[in-house]
């Protein structure tokens, strides 16, 4: 970090605070389009995952993305517990296996790969970040938190109501809408090498060609082979990797709440009583 | 305030403590027999939050503390390992940054309470000074927990608010260098953050004490400003206290538990979930939203060092505020209709320059910075100094009781019910 002076970065980030943001300002207004709401079996203040969907979710991520993007937070372990896709435990030894993980050094001071075990993390596809902007021209993002750090913040008044209705899926909403936000009829304007995607949060050209088409994938269970049910699955999916104890937490707000209710009309009753003889 | 103790230590024990170290001799005098007046709604209920809050926060820091790694490399991994790996580290971890915010909108309902009711006014200076040097602690310690996370809003906020320093001309490059360790934000000021994240609270804690003291030194100040005349005017603290403050302590989990269970990053910005990284800057750079009032008024001038003056001058201005307000009357409800009106464009201001603080310097935005930063100075320089000279105050009631009693003679005279004025004469005395 001693790349640069102090003085630099003052002055950058001096002109960046109390002058004008030229270039982002776009981007600080939100960037592109408002994303599109869905509904999410996760929403809500009683919501949970679906565990089938995160099951269809995982397997878009596992046969497409997984390509390109890391899964480097989430464990093998973590497709098995409670709250997630809920793999049996054969089941995800057997995906773990299919994954070369590697290790050591061994006593010959070797490093050497074996399969992946339920303890191991998904192994990213390329060794470090400059590799992959070297295959793929940018940065595909590591999947495990994106559906939490791509939240556009929602202008006034929707911020306002989304304390009362308990909003809080802009990331998956985010996602599906740029799965199925390309428009292949878009012609670049010249010089532009990008993807036109209107709900890009970084402008409006995206370096990721549109990943998803209808039919692509086999779905086991019968749900529909489309984009718009490719992307909601590996949105969904997406979610649980950057919150996999929301299960967890909704239900024991519930609890929380029903005992503040009661403690709390208790005590009020207390009070009540407690202050009766006193004018105040 | 209070007069002789009452405490009658009960068991042997009791006994044999209270000759050598008599502390629950002083808890029994400050939580039990403590007069409070009798008249106190629930915006006085926030100082008993306030230390709920703080209580909560450290234990919860305490126990994050066990698993995070204050390191420019693993610290935003060990914060998700919290979130995923530590049984109910998500609660731990949630509660800590859900309860930081909570813990801000009570202490600012806490500041305006006493704005309106003028609880600053002699002779509670010393109290009140307290209470800005809290806050002050409170947004440093804050702040600095913020970085731990080591996200990119962490490692930018970060940037941004410590280059602040460098606008001082002369020393303002070797201020900065001497802050950060180095030439830029990285591990040394993220562990010497993580030390004084840890320092800082208790320091709170122990200035809470001296607040808390001086507090019960003055008595509290009331709804009508007039100060305790007679035994007829308070309560003891406890059970009327007590309970009081416990119910409104459980509306404000709720309001915490809401946020925590169910919206628990609506608080937060979504940049701070991806890892600090020093080559890539943030579209916008925002601080959490209890600085942001602060961060308009820091952007609302053209200048550099000009915005940094204003902006540490908005916090030392509340240190004066108890010699400009130049009233003699405390409680904003028996000052006139210029108070009120001006008290409560205050308020919708500091809400409106947050809302502009989330905002880019830029367009019209940046006239509404201005205009918002003159309303909040001119409140406390010209306003407040003002209005005390040429107001119309309102008659004042003889005393607290008085004030009561009439309110309740109206309520039983419209209600055709209600009880004889002697049952509450002496109310502690009764059941």
């Amino acid at each position: 970090m001693a790349l640069f002076s102090s003085r630099m970065i003052k002055r950058v980030l001096v002109a960046a605070l109390v002058a004008i943001v030229p270039a982002t300002a776009a981007l600080a207004a939100g960037g592109g389009k408002a994303p599109r709401e869905q509904d999410w079996s996760f929403a809500g203040f009683f919501g949970t995952y679906d565990t089938a969907q995160l099951q269809r979710g995982f397997q878009i991520y596992s046969e497409n993305c997984s390509a390109c993007h890391a899964l480097s937070r989430v464990a093998f372990r973590n497709l098995m517990e409670p709250g997630g896709p809920e793999f049996s435990e054969a089941e995800v030894r057997a995906i773990a296996a299919n994954y070369f993980i590697e290790d050591g050094p061994d006593s010959f001071g070797d490093m050497f790969e074996r399969p992946g075990r339920l303890s191991d993390r998904f192994p990213p596809p390329f060794p470090n970040q400059e590799a992959a902007v070297a295959a793929m021209g940018a940065y595909p993002p590591d999947f495990s938190l994106l559906a939490k750090a791509r939240a556009p913040t929602r202008g006034f008044p929707n911020f306002v109501f989304d304390i009362f209705t308990g909003y809080a899926e802009n990331g998956p909403d985010y996602i599906y809408s740029l799965l199925t936000g390309y428009d292949a009829d878009h012609v670049n304007p010249e010089g532009e090498l990008g993807h036109y995607n209107p709900y890009f949060v970084n402008g409006e050209y995206i370096a990721m060609a549109q990943p998803l088409w209808d039919g692509m994938h086999v779905y086991q269970d019968g749900s529909p082979e489309t984009i718009s049910q490719y992307s909601k699955d590996v949105s969904a999916f997406m979610m649980w990797a950057a919150e996999p104890h929301l299960n967890a937490r909704k239900e024991m707000g519930f609890r929380v709440m029903a005992f503040l209710l009661i403690f709390g009309s208790l005590v009020y009753m207390t009070k009540r009583r407690v202050w009766s003889t006193v004018e105040h | 305030m209070s007069g002789p103790s009452s405490y009658v230590p009960k068991t042997g024990v009791e006994r044999w403590l209270d000759a050598r170290l008599p502390v629950v001799r002083m808890m029994h005098g400050q939580f039990v027999e403590f007069p409070i007046p009798r008249n106190l709604n629930y915006m006085y209920t926030f100082g008993g939050i306030l230390m709920i809050m703080l209580v909560s926060q450290i234990v919860t820091g305490i126990v994050l503390v066990m698993h995070y790694t204050p390191h420019a490399d693993m610290a935003f991994n060990s914060v998700e390992h919290i979130m995923r790996d530590v049984n109910y580290g998500w609660l731990l971890r949630y509660m800590h940054a859900v309860g930081a915010s909570m813990f801000f909108i009570a202490v600012y309902l806490h500041i305006f309470r006493g704005l309106y009711y003028g609880s600053y006014k002699e002779p509670r200076e010393v109290l009140w000074i307290l209470g800005v040097v809290i806050f002050l602690l409170m947004m440093a310690t804050a702040f600095m927990g913020y970085v731990l996370v080591w996200g990119q809003m962490s490692f930018w906020g970060a940037t941004v608010i410590t280059n602040f320093f460098s606008v001082f001309p002369i020393v303002g490059d070797t201020l900065v260098q001497w802050l950060w360790g180095g030439f830029a934000v990285d591990n040394p000021t993220l562990n010497r953050f993580f030390s004084l994240h840890y320092l800082l609270p208790f320091m709170i804690f122990g200035v809470v004490i001296l607040h808390v003291w001086a507090l019960h030194v003055t008595g509290q100040t009331n709804p009508t400003g007039v100060e305790v005349k007679q035994k007829s005017d308070t309560v003891p603290f406890t059970p009327y206290a007590t309970v009081k403050d416990l119910f409104a302590m459980v509306v404000f989990f709720a309001l915490f538990a809401y946020f925590l269970f169910f919206l628990p990053n609506y608080l937060g910005h979504a940049d701070n979930y991806i890892e600090a990284n020093p080559l890539v800057t943030p579209a916008h750079i925002v601080p959490e939203w209890y600085f942001l009032p602060f961060y308009a008024i820091l952007r609302a001038v053209p200048s550099a060092l000009g915005g940094v003056l204003l902006m540490f001058g908005a916090i030392v201005v509340l240190f004066f505020l108890p010699w400009l307000d130049t009233s003699k009357v405390k409680s904003g409800s028996f000052r006139s209709v210029w108070f009120k009106a001006a008290f409560w464009v205050f308020a919708i201001n500091a809400v409106w320059l947050g809302w502009l603080g989330s905002k880019p310097a830029e367009g019209w935005y940046v006239p509404a910075m201005q205009i918002g930063t003159v309303y909040y100075f001119a409140y406390f320089l010209i306003i407040l100094p003002l209005l005390g000279l040429f107001e119309t105050t309102k008659p004042l009631p003889a005393s607290i009781t008085d004030a009561v009693l009439s309110k309740a003679k109206t309520k039983t005279v419209a209600s055709g019910a209600g009880q004889p004025a002697g049952a509450t004469a002496a109310p502690e005395t009764k059941g």
